[in-house]
């Protein structure tokens, strides 16, 4: 028996104060989250990169995040003279509640989040696609160049690669044969859905990093580009509010992932366990479902824009279609589960494959387009 | 700027869906300028339809600076031109000066002198491979990678010359000092540790697909055309044609070291070719740097002992070719009598070799432009003098 249930009302009080209390108990979580993500990170990358990383601030520089935040805070608030000046103020909290949103749904433990809603993929999706209204806005109203560039990037790729981790998520939520997230995790409890699905959740995974801006996509901030792309012109605390959902959002989606893909609170311990064990579960999913992202930012290089659309379009799109349609026969006429499976993993190898393939051939002795264009002759 | 539009807005028939280009200012102050080169970008969308580069950021006059000083005072500017490899940079000041004074070098001077310029060949292509890794955009583990390797060799030079990157070791008639005592196995353990440094970085990169993927094909050039604009160094080697001063006329001690130039059968001259190039040419520098040890006269003087005690040099000129670590490193030095030169050019490989970036970036993409500017591997230092 667990000590007191989340999933219903809360300390019996009125229903608003509820809800108040459970939104400020999640937002004091996602920030002290985000701010120890943020030194995560740093000592992470920094051993990754044979560094030692911040080591000043308290023992091994733990509260580096603080001294990161005050320094943030304190900072003047300068808004450039040719920016549109609501848009361009009002852009880090466009950017910041759709994330914010996501982590409401989220069920971190059996029936722990602020609502459980039975839609709750549905209202993942609807609204993270508000999330680049934000992007653009601070893209066009900050009045810069690289910004506009970085901002224009963002809304190509984001709408680009939200169909196939749409699609992804689809498939799986038709082998689930719900929409609720916590009944999603609860029918995981003796396999996750990763076994079932590995071409979707390697589909969920690319797209995720490219919704987040994460190398190797994270070409609407290229820093060596477009030098932060569209958050150049921001200082202080709007800056930090980039950077909050920027690490909000891949804790969000790490949760969100591993309740999809890795089997959430329930795998492999089932409900009996308790809560303590299922937030432990959910803890230690999404930290290694981070630390994948940081091993990844560390290693590979960035991809061009239009390699980036050419990868989307021809290779994750179709790949996603063809799995929906796999699984709708199998699911349909009742096929066992282990076709899942088999359709699926060849998917995955043919996704992989694809991948090594275009690299591995030949390169062509050709002369792209660069001297024809300059007028300038090449023998 | 405003989202809002003030006036009517325009149908597509009146606007005949006309788009401006919109121009890009990159630099000074940019991440990929890799120092103060400025390039103005005119963008259609994300591809570049013109791009005009500005230099001068940097100039310090060397040129001038020279003429107004002694010939052994003027030594400490020429570390200053190409600053990632300041022994490289004296040791074809020096030899300028030498051939115009016509001043013998004593023998262990001259392999002390090549030892230390190909350890600063090394670390100039070990920056070059860190922060081109930073272009293609690898969040700076590429660049920390090579920043292990080049600490190393400035310990070295540290120990031997006094100084890191502005030693102003080589003397007019030898080098300053003698080696430290333990320098031989120092050196021998940091070309182990180099060698590995180098296949880290090969494995870092050109094992990553997506690296591959975007340098390949990428701004390729012809022989012909590279010879036409006078790119000399790696780039001209990445073409295919295997043209090394160091092979071609041989200067100091190079004529009694084997060493290969790279090559390969599908060499194009793209960005990948020029990155494989130089890492290739790392591993001969470390040979070149081994057989210097093992063939090095065990003792006797480093400097002439007959020099005068201001030198002067009677009319004439002289010009010295030497293989830079970004190419034809040329010194060309002329004297009418006295302690100062009359005239003091420098032919910088980085300046001809930047004169390929106009035709290679236009119709590329903004963000193969930055990466075939790393590829050209200019250092401002030696492009402004």
């Amino acid at each position: 028996m667990t000590p007191f249930s989340f999933g219903g009302e809360l300390f019996g009080m009125w229903t608003w104060l509820d809800a108040v209390v459970r939104v400020v108990l999640v937002v004091t979580a996602m920030t002290l989250v985000v701010m120890y993500l943020t030194y995560g990170e740093r000592k992470v990358v920094a051993r990754f990169q044979q560094r030692l990383g911040p080591t000043k601030t308290g023992p091994a520089g733990v509260f580096q995040a603080f001294a990161d935040a005050l320094k943030l805070v304190a900072k003047e608030d300068i808004r450039p003279t040719n920016a549109d000046r609501w848009v361009f103020e009002l852009a880090p909290y466009a950017t910041f509640v759709p994330v914010f949103l996501v982590l409401l749904v989220l069920p971190f433990a059996k029936d722990w989040g602020v609502r459980n809603l039975t839609l709750g993929m549905f209202f993942v999706f609807a609204v993270l696609g508000l999330n680049i209204v934000g992007i653009i806005m601070a893209g066009l109203g900050s009045g810069n160049k690289f910004a506009l560039l970085g901002g224009v990037r963002a809304a190509a790729q984001m709408i680009s690669y939200e169909i196939p981790l749409v699609l992804s998520l689809l498939a799986v939520a038709m082998v689930a044969g719900t929409l609720d997230l916590n009944q999603m995790a609860m029918l995981q409890a003796d396999r996750p859905f990763i076994l079932l699905q590995p071409l979707a959740f390697l589909i969920f995974f690319t797209a995720m990093l490219s919704e987040m801006h994460r190398a190797p996509f994270d070409i609407p901030v290229a820093e060596s580009e477009i030098v932060g792309g569209y958050f150049v012109e921001y200082s202080g605390i709007r800056w930090s509010m980039f950077q909050l959902t920027e690490y909000a959002s891949m804790w969000g989606f790490s949760v969100f992932g591993s309740v999809v893909f890795l089997g959430g609170w329930a795998f492999p311990f089932g409900e009996e366990w308790g809560w303590g064990w299922q937030l432990a579960l959910t803890l230690a999913k999404s930290i290694a479902w981070i630390m994948a992202i940081f091993w990844i930012r560390t290693t590979v290089p960035r991809l061009r824009i239009d390699q980036l659309m050419s990868f989307c379009w021809k290779v994750l799109l179709p790949l996603s279609i063809v799995q929906l349609l796999a699984n709708g026969f199998i699911l349909v006429y009742d096929w066992p589960q282990e076709l899942l499976t088999a359709t699926s993993g060849a998917g995955a190898v043919a996704l992989i494959t694809i991948i090594i393939m275009r690299t591995a051939r030949r390169p062509k002795n050709k002369y792209v387009g660069t001297y024809r264009q300059a007028g300038v002759t090449t023998s | 700027m405003s989202i809002w539009p003030e006036e009517k807005l325009l149908t597509p028939a009146e606007a005949e869906f006309d788009t401006v280009d919109m121009t890009i200012n990159i630099g000074p102050q940019h991440p990929a300028t890799h120092g103060v080169f400025r390039m103005i970008l005119r963008v259609d969308g994300e591809v570049v339809v013109d791009c005009e580069p500005y230099i001068g950021y940097l100039h310090r006059g060397l040129e001038k600076l020279t003429e107004n000083n002694d010939y052994r005072q003027a030594m400490g500017y020429w570390d200053r031109t190409d600053y990632l490899a300041g022994m490289a940079c004296e040791h074809a000041y020096v030899m300028a000066v030498e051939s115009l004074a016509r001043i013998e070098v004593p023998e262990r001077a001259e392999y002390i002198r090549v030892i230390m310029a190909e350890l600063s060949r090394i670390n100039s292509h070990f920056l070059f491979l860190g922060a081109f890794g930073a272009d293609v955009g690898s969040f700076g583990t590429s660049f920390i990678y090579a920043w292990r390797e080049r600490e190393r060799i400035y310990d070295l030079f540290e120990e031997v010359a006094g100084d890191r990157m502005f030693p102003t070791y080589m003397r007019v008639g030898g080098v300053a000092m003698d080696l430290p005592e333990n320098f031989e196995e120092r050196c021998r353990w940091l070309l182990g540790s180099i060698r590995q440094g180098i296949e880290d970085l090969d494995g870092l990169l050109t094992g990553n697909e997506i690296f591959v993927e975007r340098c390949r094909n990428l701004a390729p050039m012809s022989t012909e055309r590279a010879i036409a604009l006078g790119i000399t160094g790696p780039i001209l080697r990445s073409t295919g044609l295997q043209w090394d001063l160091r092979k071609a006329e041989p200067y100091s001690v190079y004529d009694r070291m084997k060493f290969d130039i790279p090559w390969r059968p599908d060499l194009q001259g793209d960005v990948f070719d020029r990155f494989w190039m130089r890492l290739s040419e790392m591993y001969q520098s470390c040979r070149i740097i081994e057989q210097c040890l093992d063939e090095m006269p065990k003792g006797g003087l480093v400097l002439n002992a007959d020099l005068p005690k201001t030198l002067r040099v009677d009319n004439g000129e002289a010009y010295i070719r030497y293989e830079g670590t970004k190419g034809e490193y040329g010194v060309y030095a002329m004297s009418k009598g006295g302690n100062k030169p009359y005239r003091m050019k420098l032919r910088s490989p980085s300046f001809c070799n930047l004169s390929a970036l106009r035709e290679m970036v236009i119709g590329s993409y903004v963000a193969d432009a930055i990466i075939i500017l790393g590829s050209l591997d200019i250092v401002l230092g030696e492009v402004d003098k």
